[in-house]
């Protein structure tokens, strides 16, 4: 279980997360939505200790995550970037195996190379794809290639850094149903960002909404659309007027 | 009217202080580079690329640098030393200013534009795009797997580069001299031969080998630390480019006050 006890983190004057309490159940499934530029991705990263919060902490089973050992801590994770973040300088293949062909426990070449085609495969990316490089494939594919790689591990824990923005509907819809399937199938624990509201439909267990550095809302998936807060609803509604000022 | 007065010394205040800080904050992250050397994982094969895409890709470059200098080199000696009939004396200058000091820092020089440049928009544009941090979650130490094999490469390969620079150099000196000049190729090959000594050449590669350690440093510790957006990528290759040139010309300085004040 990841726990945040008042997790606080600014870069200069600029104040982002202002004491973030929110708990995250092993198993389930968490989306977190919010505005452009509230501090969700800086919120995943925080977790994962890519930056360093300024205030608070964070506790995974218990455990401060700044005291864990890093590297036994970061192989119980999955990332999907928001840009994708492949590595442009290696195939499709070479990416989604990158873990599993360093590190103490690393695979034979061959053996590696099956399971990332494997994983590939899942995301509906056929072997092909694998020689390709990331510059070759579409914003949908590079998408799918880095959910690949963000599962090829099978860690416990997966976040996903809005995994539907920028692509079709139809598109959105299938990485949806992948990412409800892999963490139902995986029995991982997830969190994702998104400003999707069909997203949060299709993936969420419990959501959090993240508002001025802090959890506006929480409850489970169920309880959204009947919430009394103002501001949820207007995040749902997607209108104008509201408590939530539009000019940003 | 004080306050109009003193701008300038703030001016020069704050500048010498962010230079102050910007050379501590490079000696911490040359520190934490030797650290990573030193102890394990290593990665062999990024080191094999990196000595091929620093190295060996550097070479054209690096030759036809040394071989119009070493040309020019023996025409001007030559002008200069028929002023008090001392011709003669070309051959032995051109093999000693080539390896003692044009070679390696024309090497240098040549090496950060192509190299430190390369390195920091490569670096840069990881870390805009997030694949720096992306490493990190795949658990493996950037400094490890993008800083070590560079700066290794670079150390390792300046040596060599600027061998072959010296070499081709002495031999557009001899080009010259043989075409242009009149002189006897018998002559030259054995005024270079016994003019030039051992200590001339290797002083030379260890110069090499510094300003290579510093042009992968500088390009890697600026991409690193690139700002985002396509502008922030820029501007790191351009410092990676200045700062790698400036610190190449200081450190020729203090090496050859070092290796050759009496
Ligand atoms: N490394 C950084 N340096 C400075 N500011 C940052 C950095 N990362 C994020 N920010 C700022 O923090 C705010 C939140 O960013 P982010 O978490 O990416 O928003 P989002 O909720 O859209 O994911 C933004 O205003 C952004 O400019
Ligand atoms: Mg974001």
């Amino acid at each position: 279980m990841i726990r945040l006890e008042g997790v606080t983190k600014a870069f200069g004057a600029k104040q982002v997360l202002r004491g973030i309490d929110l708990d995250v159940e092993t198993g389930e499934s968490l989306v977190v939505i919010g505005g452009s530029g509230t501090g969700k991705s800086v919120l995943l990263k925080c977790i994962l200790g890519l930056v360093r919060h300024d205030a608070g902490r964070i506790l995974l089973d218990g455990e401060d995550v700044t005291r864990t050992d890093r590297d036994a801590f970061l192989a119980r994770f999955g990332m999907l970037f928001q840009g994708g973040a492949l590595f442009d300088s290696m195939p499709v293949w070479q990416n989604v195996a990158f873990r599993l062909l360093r590190g103490p426990g690393r695979l034979p070449k061959a053996e590696a190379r099956a399971v990332a085609i494997e994983k590939l495969a899942r995301v509906g990316l056929d072997a092909d794809t694998a020689e390709l490089y990331p510059a070759e494939l579409s914003g949908g594919m590079q998408k799918r290639a880095s959910l690949a790689r963000a599962i090829a591990a099978e860690p416990d824990i997966i976040f996903f850094d809005e995994p539907t923005t920028g692509l079709d509907p139809i598109m959105s819809g299938v990485i949806n149903a992948l990412i409800r399937e892999i963490v139902t199938e995986m029995g991982a624990t997830a969190v994702t960002i998104t400003h999707d509201m069909s997203s949060v439909r299709a993936i969420a267990d419990r959501v959090a909404m993240l508002h001025a550095g802090k959890i506006r809302w929480h409850g489970p998936v169920s309880e959204m659309d009947a919430a009394g807060d103002s501001y949820l609803r207007q995040f749902i509604t997607g209108a104008a007027d509201g408590p939530i000022g539009t000019l940003r | 009217m004080i306050r109009a007065a003193t701008r300038p010394l703030a001016f020069v205040g704050r500048t010498v202080l962010g230079l102050l800080g910007a050379i501590g904050r490079v000696a911490i992250y040359f520190g934490a580079t030797l650290g990573h050397v030193l102890r394990p994982p290593w990665y062999p094969r990024e080191l094999l690329h990196q000595l091929l895409h620093i190295g060996w890709l550097s070479l054209p470059v690096v030759g036809l640098t040394a071989l119009f200098t070493g040309g020019a080199l023996a025409l001007q000696i030559y002008a200069g030393g028929s002023r008090f009939n001392a011709e003669a004396v070309v051959p032995s200058i051109v093999a000693i200013g080539m390896t003692r000091e044009l070679g390696p820092v024309l090497g240098g020089l040549m090496v950060a534009g192509r190299v430190a440049a390369a390195i920091a928009a490569e670096i840069g544009t990881m870390k805009v795009t997030e694949q720096i941090d992306a490493l990190v979650t795949l658990s493996t130490n950037p400094m490890k797997y993008l800083t070590v094999p560079r700066v290794l490469a670079a150390t390792l390969s300046l040596p060599v580069l600027v061998a072959v620079g010296d070499s081709i150099g002495i031999f557009g000196g001899y080009l010259v001299g043989t075409t242009r000049l009149g002189f006897d190729p018998a002559t030259y090959i054995r005024n270079t031969a016994d003019y030039l000594e051992a200590w001339d050449v290797i002083s030379g590669l260890v110069k090499g080998a510094v300003f290579g350690c510093i042009v992968a440093v500088m390009g890697c510790y600026h991409g690193m630390n690139s700002e985002r957006g396509a502008r922030g990528v820029g501007r790191a290759t351009t410092r990676a480019v200045v700062s790698a040139s400036i610190l190449i010309l200081a450190a020729n300085y203090l090496l050859t006050e070092a290796f050759f004040s009496a």
